[in-house]
């Protein structure tokens, strides 16, 4: 019972830090460019106000429209109860292993890009199918990446996955760099960050998620809104600690929980500030360059995979 | 018993397909012919589960045939789970069946003929189940081949339709003709046509691999695996929409099920060359399946493209199934076998749903073409939220039945570390990223399709005459939409119903299904992969209800106004500035640009044309580079031989004379 409690506690807690992260990225790149910029609590006033407005929806809109900022809100939620965040043990991790978690994201995205196509403007259409497009080839990299970790753990239960490497003897998996890379490659593009997609800019030619969600309001886009936030922490959870697992509790004492929540918040930090510094350096990419990164990914998944049969079975 | 009953439903099918003929009234000869159906599906399905359930085999002899060679017919777990598919997918399509048919047929001629040939299509299928000796199985497959070449030819009144239905009789010939060489090569070996005589032949290693290479073609040409796939785009948007559902959906399957019980039972020992070959073929199809897809624009052609790649994922695990079982490894043997029997289940129902809602979309509007449809959503509610819940199974997304075979297959290829060779281990990886990539690109194909026909504004005006369909399609399409929710929450109970097939084929069920709850699908321990399908879909309902109640103050304040949508000010938004089927898919076009043949011409505008123009056709590779100079080279050579045949009446008996010589000599 308790664990289920904890398991609660993780979700609304992933939920309330998400727009924190997203704040934070925004705070350091802005300190990068040597511009004020918000403070880092400012996403938390903007879903507060969207909340507050009015909802208006185009008069031919079906209920399909309303229902996908529910859907993929509570999907994200679902997959941040999943993912290991400051404990393992917990016992929602059973629900979903990895390749769950992906069908999570890939069934939001479906409702969204779907919602996209409902109102029949050309800005919706043209953001579903670009959407639909990088997500293809994201999600074999994706995949790959994380069956090289599994293959390794012997499951793809992301819960034995980080206990698995947390109690064995620290050893460097050559695949696992290869793995990293090409995950953190592929999050860029699955979270909608530069260099593939840009969430500060409303100009039709970069647009991608910015157009799917453009006909939405109030505390629709809100819902909207957070569950990108959420879906960007949760990639960076799962980054962090499928790679660096150290600080997580293995028991579900007082100590061990609060140095696994201190050690995770130390963690988003950390990649928050290596995204804001990538978004710093880096300019958005043509469209149509996107497949040669996703490419690199898919390769880099296929190196890690490779190098996984050749070096590491014995 | 349970056998007895099978051949009950063969009966009624089989009278279906008479009553038709006296019954002068074509509404009620067509009601009464899909009432018959329907019972005969019901009686076959029951039998079938029966059968699947129980861990034995029922046989029986029945007097029909030559007189040396009687019947043999068989009932055993492989066999009813074929048949429970068969006769649950034929009773659900009886439903929507009569109002389709009369509401879509002006002849009544032809509407008889297709009521009659749909009952000996159906009839041959289970017999081809429920067969058990070669000879048997060829007269079944003869007859469900035939009958379904009759029922593609149905509209016979444009030269296109003919010829399609043409080429597949051609392929299901060619097709026919291959597995009866490799029964004959069994049967050769095992002195006998049963089955039982096949099994206990002991072939040399050489004439396994005939033997396996014969059947993997025939059967393949039946199933549509790449290249042997041209037939089913070009035969399913000429059937009828019941047709194309039970040949997609059902058909295809009897393949499958042929090509299990050939290598599985008869084959008996499996070579990792196979496990190899069928991986690979399933890889092939399930890529270039759906890439295909993702070009085509017309409804149906899109959807046979599809099963190509189905198909391809079934005999991915299929391949990682042989592989384990050639390596000894019987518990992951089992594994793959059942993500691919899952799979052939899933495709079933998901495919058949999906084209019966295309048959009531073009039934309602009239039009084929995905870039003439728009906001079917709003005025066909039903079949709509029905052709939904079949796009998400099909993309294979949680909670839905389509994920389940999907993850099944995933779990297997894991497992690939149990084998020894490396190559082998890297191909099964890159096997799992095929698979990934297919899924992806399935989904975005089914974006596409739900988001230009159901959403959107209409695009002609033919569509804003739909209407929602009669009761009885709406109840085949809500029917199939629930099994397939049901079979996506309650994995497990579907798989351990299905525990006997492997256990019979193999010698040993899966590793850990039954020491865990009906909550979790544990395939390979508890610790290594679990999904909690259950939970999935009561955490999402949990969610939306908080995230609703958290709103509802909200709600109560501000409720939602309604307002056109906005034009960015340039006057009233029309259908054509929505994206189209084409445009849309553009973006993959050009990445994957390579693998269609394209035929893309520009005109830009001139005073003459009014505008500039675009037109892109997207032809197949197979086609283009296989058949069409293997159908040259066969007139070429015909040509030679022709010559022959000089019509001079000395020439002949010249032949004539020289061949009794030759003979003579070969006596002597």
């Amino acid at each position: 019972m308790n664990a289920w409690i904890l398991a609660l506690i993780q979700t609304a807690l992933l939920m309330l830090l998400a727009p924190l992260l997203s704040g934070w990225v925004k705070w350091i790149k802005c300190k990068m460019q040597c511009r004020r910029g918000p403070a880092p609590w400012q996403p938390y006033r903007d879903l507060a106000k969207l909340m507050r407005k009015e909802v208006v929806l185009a008069e031919h809109a079906s209920p399909l429209f309303r229902a996908t900022p529910y859907l993929v809100f509570s999907v994200t939620a679902l997959a941040s109860s999943v993912v290991p965040a400051f404990a393992v043990g917990l016992p929602t991790a059973a629900i979903a292993d990895v390749i769950v978690m992906v069908g999570f994201f890939a069934l939001g995205r479906f409702f969204l890009s779907l919602a996209g196509m409902d109102i029949g403007t050309a800005f919706g259409g043209m953001g579903a199918s670009r959407e639909v497009t990088i997500s293809s080839l994201a999600e074999p990299a994706m995949l790959l990446s994380i069956f090289t970790l599994s293959m390794t753990f012997a499951s793809t239960n992301l819960d034995t996955m980080v206990h698995f490497s947390l109690t064995q003897p620290f050893q460097i998996h050559p695949s696992f760099i290869f793995s990293g890379l090409s995950l953190l490659l592929v999050a860029t593009a699955e979270c909608g960050r530069i260099p593939i997609d840009n969430p500060a800019t409303h100009l039709e030619l970069t647009m991608v998620h910015e157009a799917m969600i453009l006909e939405y309001s109030g505390r629709h886009l809100a819902l909207l809104e957070w569950a990108s936030m959420l879906k960007m922490l949760i990639f960076g959870v799962l980054i962090t600690n499928l790679f660096i697992p150290w600080g997580i509790a293995l028991n579900p004492g007082v100590v061990p929980l609060a140095i696994g929540t201190l050690s995770m918040l130390i963690k988003l930090m950390f990649i928050g500030t290596v995204l804001a510094v990538s978004e710093s350096v880096l300019a958005k990419m043509r469209l149509f360059r996107a497949p040669e990164f996703l490419s690199l990914a898919f390769i880099l998944s296929l190196l890690g995979m490779l190098s996984h049969v050749v070096l590491e079975v014995y | 018993m349970y056998l007895h009953l099978a051949h009950l439903g063969v009966i009624l099918a089989l009278l279906a397909a008479v009553v038709p003929l006296p019954i002068r009234r074509i509404n009620t000869s067509v009601r009464l012919a899909f009432a018959l159906l329907g019972l005969s599906g019901v009686a076959c399905a029951f039998a079938g589960g029966m059968g699947m359930l129980s861990n034995s085999s029922m046989s029986a002899v029945l007097p029909i045939g030559l007189p040396w060679l009687h019947s043999h017919q068989h009932l055993d777990p492989l066999g009813g789970f074929f048949l429970l598919l068969v006769g649950g997918v034929s009773g659900i399509v009886s439903l929507y069946g009569p109002n389709y048919v009369i509401s879509s047929d002006v002849d009544s001629a032809s509407t008889r003929v297709l009521a009659i040939f749909t009952g000996l299509f159906i009839a041959g299928m289970y017999l081809v189940i429920l067969a058990a000796d070669a000879f048997s199985f060829m007269v079944a497959w003869e007859l469900m081949s035939v009958a379904s070449y009759f029922l593609v030819a149905h509209d016979h009144s444009q030269a296109k339709n003919t010829r399609a239905a043409f080429i597949y009789l051609l392929m299901a010939q060619a097709g026919g003709l291959l597995i009866l060489l490799s029964f004959g090569v069994l049967a050769g070996f095992g002195d006998g046509f049963t089955f039982s005589a096949m099994q206990n032949a002991s072939l040399p290693p050489y004439w396994e691999h005939i033997a396996f290479g014969l059947a993997f073609i025939g059967f393949g040409m039946k199933a549509g695996i790449v290249p042997l796939h041209v037939w089913l785009p070009q035969a399913h948007p000429v059937a009828p929409s019941h047709i194309s559902a039970l040949m997609s959906g059902v058909m295809l399957k009897v393949a499958v099920y042929g090509f299990i019980r050939f290598c599985y039972d008869l084959l008996g020992t499996i070579h990792w060359q196979w496990g190899v070959i069928v991986l690979l073929a399933g890889c092939a199809s399930a890529l270039l399946g759906v890439l295909y897809a993702l070009m085509q624009h017309d409804l149906k052609r899109l959807l046979a493209y599809h099963s190509v790649e189905n198909i391809g994922i079934i005999y991915m695990g299929l391949g990682l199934s042989f592989l384990f079982a050639s390596n000894n490894v019987p518990t992951l043997a089992a594994l793959g076998l059942i993500a691919a029997l899952y799979h052939c289940m899933n495709h079933a129902l998901f495919k058949s749903l999906l084209f019966l809602g295309a048959g009531a979309v073009i039934q309602q509007s009239g039009r084929h073409d995905l870039n003439h449809m728009g906001g079917l959503l709003r005025l066909m509610p039903i079949t709509g939220v029905c052709f939904l819940v079949g796009c998400i199974s099909i993309s294979a997304l949680p909670p839905f039945n389509g994920f389940v075979s999907e993850w099944l297959t995933f779990q297997t290829a894991l497992q690939g570390t149990a084998l020894e060779s490396g190559v082998i281990k890297s191909m099964i990886a890159v096997a799992a990223a095929a698979l990934a990539l297919t899924g992806a690109l399935a989904a975005a194909c089914f974006v596409k399709v739900f988001g230009i026909a159901f959403l959107g504004q209409a695009r002609t005006e033919d569509m804003l005459r739909a209407h929602e369909v009669s009761a009885g399609m709406k109840g085949s399409q809500v029917l199939l939409a629930l099994s397939c929710l049901l079979l996506g929450v309650f994995p497990t109970a579907a798989i351990n119903s299905m525990e006997a097939i492997p256990a019979v084929l193999l010698g040993t069920g899966l590793k850990s299904t039954q020491t865990n709850t009906w909550l979790w699908l544990t395939p390979v321990s508890g610790q290594a992969a679990s999904y909690g399908a259950p939970m999935v879909l009561s955490g999402i309902c949990i969610a939306w209800l908080g995230a609703y109640v958290f709103l509802h103050p909200r709600r109560r304040k501000t409720p939602v106004r309604f307002s056109p949508a906005w034009d960015c000010g340039f006057g009233p938004l029309e259908a054509r500035t929505q994206y189209t089927a084409s445009s849309f898919s553009q973006p993959i076009r050009r990445i994957f640009r390579p693998v269609w043949p394209i035929d893309e011409k520009v005109t830009p505008p001139s005073a003459a044309t009014n505008g500039g123009r675009y037109s892109i056709h997207i032809g197949d590779w197979a086609w283009d580079r296989l058949y069409l100079p293997l159908g040259q080279l066969i007139q070429r050579s015909a040509r030679i031989v022709a010559r022959l045949q000089g019509g001079n009446i000395r020439t002949y008996l010249a032949y004539s004379f020289f061949t009794l010589i030759v003979m003579l000599w070969i006596v002597t």
